[in-house]
């Protein structure tokens, strides 16, 4: 399959998502809510006197992300269950690579709206200077963003249709995660610690690196996962 | 049946041995000058970690011949080594906090190696869980697969992870570029421990192999529900 349909027929499959997730609305409300409320626990969670929101940012950040992520990714293909839509969608005269690239973009569009809303929100709770750091910011929560979508939709695919779908994808994913959220949260903090960005390079490296690996990984696995 | 029978007698040798390497270890091994008998361990520690990665790398390499063949053998190979890399992980996390509290002067630190070893179990009990929430045999094996070659795929990135950030984990002393930097009766021990080691992986690989064959069998035959 050439390049161009690949892609555009992935665009399509993410429109559909997407279309369906802004018909309703429900989940990325809950989302945008859950990041509300995890932000609030951390703020109950900690001793202000005792940490200082620099240096506790970074954690905030990253773990905040992390679980509205998997609360995404649950959600991905949830969806295809119903009416066995799944099947139909299989059935569809497109590469299944496509399919998976469709998800991973939904996905992304999902998370990264739950991110939009999360660091703002961040820097107004935790009074962290978030402004003159953006640019070097968004690569860094864009570069660890794919890393982990990537593979979270992959096994959402194969979680969704297993007993306790909801407690396995993290159980599966969170050491899959902690390599990127580990260099991301070096990372974050050496940003906002006002480090010269020569310093968080390497990490941006690491995480480029991750990101090929694991999307053409995925890319590849995917119909391991759907074809019967 | 006899497959089974093999594997038992493998780890009964293999365990025969590892007595005698500790034997080896505690009386005809100098004691180490500045971590004195606590370096003992690391007879056990460092063959059980390379072990454990290597099964990780060998469930990853059957998963990817077990997506093009479908052969069900390499499938029920990929289990049985996960199974085993899942309790050679836990020797590791187990001997190393008991070097690490004289040593170190604490049982755990988030150390990076520490961590990423950490990791790896927790990879495999997630491998290992999968399994067991798919019932049917076919799909178990290809998700079980595609997560053995993402695992396979995670442990370079563990091992980068380990050169880049500040450790206190002891630096490789004889699987590194170079000579081995230790005594050569050391390094003996070590090797023979390593050789004993490569025993136990594969005696009780070839037992959980029969055991999950024989398992298959009578749930063909609708003897046993899956587990």
């Amino acid at each position: 399959m050439r390049l161009p349909d690949l892609l555009r027929h992935a665009w399509t499959v993410a429109s559909k998502d997407l279309l369906v997730e802004f018909r309703s609305r429900t989940a990325i409300l809950s989302a945008a809510v859950f990041v509300v409320l995890v932000l609030v626990v951390f703020n109950f969670g900690r001793d202000p006197t005792a940490v200082s929101n620099v240096d506790l940012a970074p954690s905030i950040l990253w773990v905040t992300f992390t679980f509205a992520a998997i609360l995404a990714l649950n959600r991905a293909f949830q969806l295809e269950l119903e009416n066995q839509a799944l099947d139909g969608l299989l059935l569809a005269p497109i590469d299944r690579g496509s399919i998976y690239l469709g998800k991973l973009m939904a996905n992304l569009v999902f998370v990264a709206t739950i991110e939009v809303i999360g660091v703002p929100l961040l820097a107004l709770f935790f009074n962290v200077r978030v402004l003159p750091y953006l640019g070097p910011l968004v690569a860094i929560i864009a570069l660890a963003t794919v890393g982990f979508v990537a593979v979270g939709t992959l096994f959402s695919a194969m979680t969704v249709r297993t007993r306790f779908a909801e407690l396995l994808l993290p159980v599966l994913l969170l050491p899959f995660m902690i390599p990127p959220l580990s260099w991301a949260v070096l990372a974050t903090g050496r940003l906002l610690a006002d480090r010269p960005l020569s310093e968080i390079a390497g990490w941006l490296n690491m995480l480029a690196v991750y990101d090929i690996v694991f999307v053409t990984l995925a890319l590849l696995l995917f119909p391991a996962t759907v074809n019967e | 049946m006899r497959m089974l029978r093999a594997g038992r007698w493998i780890t009964a040798v293999a365990l025969v041995l590892l007595a005698g390497v500790y034997v080896r270890a505690l009386a005809y091994t100098p004691i180490e000058q500045s971590q004195g008998l606590a370096q003992k361990i690391f007879y056990l520690h460092v063959p059980a970690a390379i072990w454990a990665e290597m099964a990780m790398i060998l469930v990853g390499l059957s998963s990817v011949f077990y997506l093009f063949t479908k052969d069900p053998r390499l499938d029920r190979f990929a289990a049985a080594s996960a199974e085993v890399g899942t309790i050679f992980c836990a020797i590791v996390l187990t001997t190393g906090p008991i070097w690490g509290k004289p040593i170190w002067g604490t049982w755990w630190t988030w150390d990076a190696r520490l961590t990423f070893t950490l990791f790896l179990f927790l990879l495999y009990i997630g491998y290992l869980l999968l399994r067991g929430a798919i019932p049917d045999p076919a799909m178990r094996a290809r998700y079980a697969a595609v997560l053995g070659i993402c695992g396979m795929c995670e442990v370079p990135f563990i091992h980068l992870s380990v050169y880049m950030f500040p450790t206190l984990h002891p630096m490789p002393i004889v699987l590194k570029p170079g000579a081995p930097s230790l005594p050569g009766s050391m390094l003996l021990t070590w090797a023979l421990s390593l050789g004993v080691f490569t025993l136990l992986y594969v005696g009780f690989v070839v037992q959980r192999y029969a055991l999950s064959y024989l398992r298959e069998q009578l749930e063909a035959a609708g003897e046993v529900g899956h587990a």
